[in-house]
């Protein structure tokens, strides 16, 4: 990161500045979902440059996979961190839910069924950790870590180094099949729950009050809002958003073992942070989720794509998330600085 | 917003930096292993590259995930698909989980082969075995013969638990060959369990009931080395040799200290450089099936037998000759 050409439009009058927090179109631009717009943009264009097989239809679908599910349970996820609590179970979740589609699929369940266990364990999950926070009233994020143990641990203890593989060959459909064209039903379906998590975020008196929950929750309480039941309710979401998730892994990956969908906590949580969620609570939206999500896949496929080893693809990620995090902070400061100059 | 400039352009330009590669060769061999930083793997990665250079025209990408997951696998795999490589030769996390992604290659009119960790025939053309079961039962009793004078005198197994399928296997194998060594006998076996202390403990007791054991031949990693302290402890260094399978990096010290003369392990610069050769094999046209026999350059032929399965060679003898040059690598 040498670079430092190419900056044609730094501030020339500083006295101006105020100005342009005021302008709305300005403020479009300065917003994180822009910014984060921006950044997906240079990836895809340097992607392109950098390898000569990036811009493929069947490689840009394939791409798609890798994100997909961690993407889904990042648009649950959301409304937790927005209501000021965190899930880190939901990788625990992903793996006794597959063990127990695993399980079922031994016991000749059909796919329709293992559909049904699928979501049924990850709400069944979901409604354990809300249970925890909501009704007993520990942090969210002791909870979770314990049920993330704790899930992850059941799977271990089922299958051991054993393997569950038997699934019905129509099972696939849901991770490795098509809608349309290229377009994978994982991909239909993200784009499909992206709207519908938009709309209840930005569009309903839910997602306003998840969003006064995180900011406070007292006065959230104070105005009348059932504060427990809707920390209930978003921990349900995000334990079904992991059962949905861990249906597509198991079905793109044939087999259950209880290493699956290991530390995907994190990248999810990497995904909802790099959205522009405070973590905090309080703030954020859906777009920001969906181009995070989309961020992060273009990194990691791209980078893939000149098969930079994966230790370098986290040194990456983990930069850009502070780069991109660190920025609005530090602009922030500047300005201020500016203002009271 | 100029930072905001800077991070991007910055980040395109470290992108195409990256790209700067070389992509001269025509076959690309994709070397997939289990996780990158295994130092058994970078000998493999050598070897790969060792065949490259005998064939010519061949290119070798070494890639794997960070952890050792089937998930990282998966992803590596569809990175390699998109770049359309000729093969991929793989070590696989999970041998179930990687099939649908690895017929998909393969419908993409990628050869696929894996060696070492093996993955379910459905998602592969052909396995390479580093060994078999009959030549590491042969070599284990090889060792024990030569650690003997004369190749004479009783012999004891350390394996691991009694339930553990490979080295059952081996067992019944050495059982099976031992009159191909005359005077050499097998007397007893204790289960050590794979546990260092437990490994040590049997081997102790082993010396004290059965004092005419003039050799131990330990099936196994955990075991071979406790065992060789076990007899260093009990200061009974050239009385009793153990020998086995272990790894040179734990046994370079047992060797040193003449505990051990011998012990065998498969070879990963071996395995690699075959792994590489087989793949340009099915590149260049050469069928995969049982009873084929598949050139692997210095290595002689692979006769794949049922599952198209195949098994390189007789495993890599280490001693205090070579013990310390690939205790480096793994």
């Amino acid at each position: 990161m040498t670079m430092h050409a190419h900056a044609p439009d730094s501030a020339p009058t500083f006295r101006a500045i105020p100005d342009r927090l005021t302008s709305p179109a300005r403020n479009f631009l300065g917003s994180w979902e822009a910014l984060l717009l921006l950044v997906a943009i240079a990836i895809f264009g340097a992607n392109s440059l950098a390898s000569p097989y990036f811009l493929d239809i069947n490689n840009l679908s394939d791409a798609t996979f890798n994100f997909t599910e961690k993407a889904i349970v990042a648009l649950a996820m959301a409304f937790v961190v927005i209501a000021g609590e965190i899930d880190l179970s939901v990788g625990g979740i992903i793996a006794i839910a597959s063990t127990a589609m695993g399980a079922a699929a031994q016991a000749g369940a059909g796919t329709a069924e293992l559909v049904v266990v699928g979501l049924a364990v990850g709400a069944v999950c979901g409604l354990f950790n809300g249970l925890l926070v909501a009704r007993i009233g520990l942090p969210s994020i002791v909870a979770t870590i314990g049920t993330m143990s704790f899930y992850r641990g059941i799977s271990y203890v089922v299958l051991g180094d054993k393997v569950y593989s038997a699934y019905p060959t129509d099972f696939a459909f849901f991770g490795q099949g098509y809608t349309w064209g290229v377009i994978s039903f994982e991909f239909t379906s993200f784009v499909l729950l992206a709207i519908l998590a938009g709309i209840l975020l930005h569009r309903t008196t839910f997602g306003r009050a998840v969003r006064a929950i995180g900011n406070n929750p007292f006065a959230a309480r104070f105005s009348g809002l059932r504060v427990e039941r809707i920390r209930f309710i978003v921990f349900l979401m995000t334990g079904l958003a992991a059962g949905l998730a861990s249906v597509m892994l198991t079905s793109r990956l044939g087999s259950t073992r209880p290493s699956i969908a290991l530390g995907w906590e994190l990248d999810i949580v990497t995904i909802v942070v790099l959205g522009g969620i405070n973590i905090q609570g309080g703030a954020g939206t859906i777009p920001g989720v969906v181009i995070a999500a989309l961020v992060m896949g273009l990194v990691t496929s791209g980078l893939g794509l000149l098969n930079v080893p994966g230790i370098i693809m986290s040194i990456v990620i983990g930069a850009m998330l502070i780069c991109v995090i660190a920025l609005p902070i530090l602009l922030r400061r500047l300005l201020h600085k500016w203002r009271s100059a | 917003m100029s930072p905001l400039r800077k991070l991007v352009v910055s980040t395109a330009l470290a992108s195409v930096l990256m790209a700067g590669a070389a992509q001269a060769a025509n076959v690309r061999i994709a070397l997939v292993v289990k996780s990158l930083g295994n130092g058994f793997f970078d000998a493999a990665h050598k070897g790969a590259d060792e065949a490259a250079k005998a064939i010519g025209g061949v290119e070798i990408i070494y890639t794997g995930p960070t952890t050792t997951t089937a998930e990282g696998q998966i992803d590596v795999i569809n990175a390699l698909i998109s770049q359309k490589v000729d093969a991929i030769a793989i070590s696989a996390n999970d041998k179930d989980a990687v099939v649908p992604v690895l017929k998909k290659a393969m419908q993409r009119g990628i050869k696929v082969i894996s060696w070492d960790s093996a993955v379910a025939p459905a998602g592969r053309m052909l396995h390479l075995n580093p060994s078999s079961n009959e030549l590491i039962g042969n070599m284990c009793l090889k060792l024990a013969a030569d650690a003997l004078p004369g190749g004479k005198g009783d012999a004891a197994i350390l394996s691991a638990t009694a339930t553990s399928t490979n080295q059952n296997t081996w067992i019944a194998e050495m059982k099976k060959q031992v009159s191909k060594y005359p005077g050499l006998n097998i007397v007893t076996t204790v289960y050590g369990d794979d546990l260092s202390d437990k490994s040590y403990r049997e081997t102790q007791g082993l010396l004290q009931t059965h004092p005419e054991v003039k050799v131990i031949i330990a099936p196994t990693s955990v075991g071979i080395v406790a065992a060789a302290q076990a007899v260093k402890d009990a200061g009974k260094i050239g009385q009793v040799f153990v020998t086995g399978l272990g790894l040179p990096s734990e046994m370079a010290g047992a060797v040193h200290s003449g505990a051990t003369k011998s012990f065998a392990i498969w070879n990963p610069i071996d395995l690699g450089y075959s792994a590489a050769y087989l793949a340009d094999d099915l590149v260049k046209g050469t069928k995969a099936e049982p009873g084929a026999e598949m050139p692997i350059g210095r290595m002689g032929k692979l006769k794949l037998e049922a599952n198209d399965e195949g098994a390189m060679a007789d495993p890599f003898v280490y001693d205090k000759s070579n013990v310390d040059e690939f205790a480096k690598i793994f």
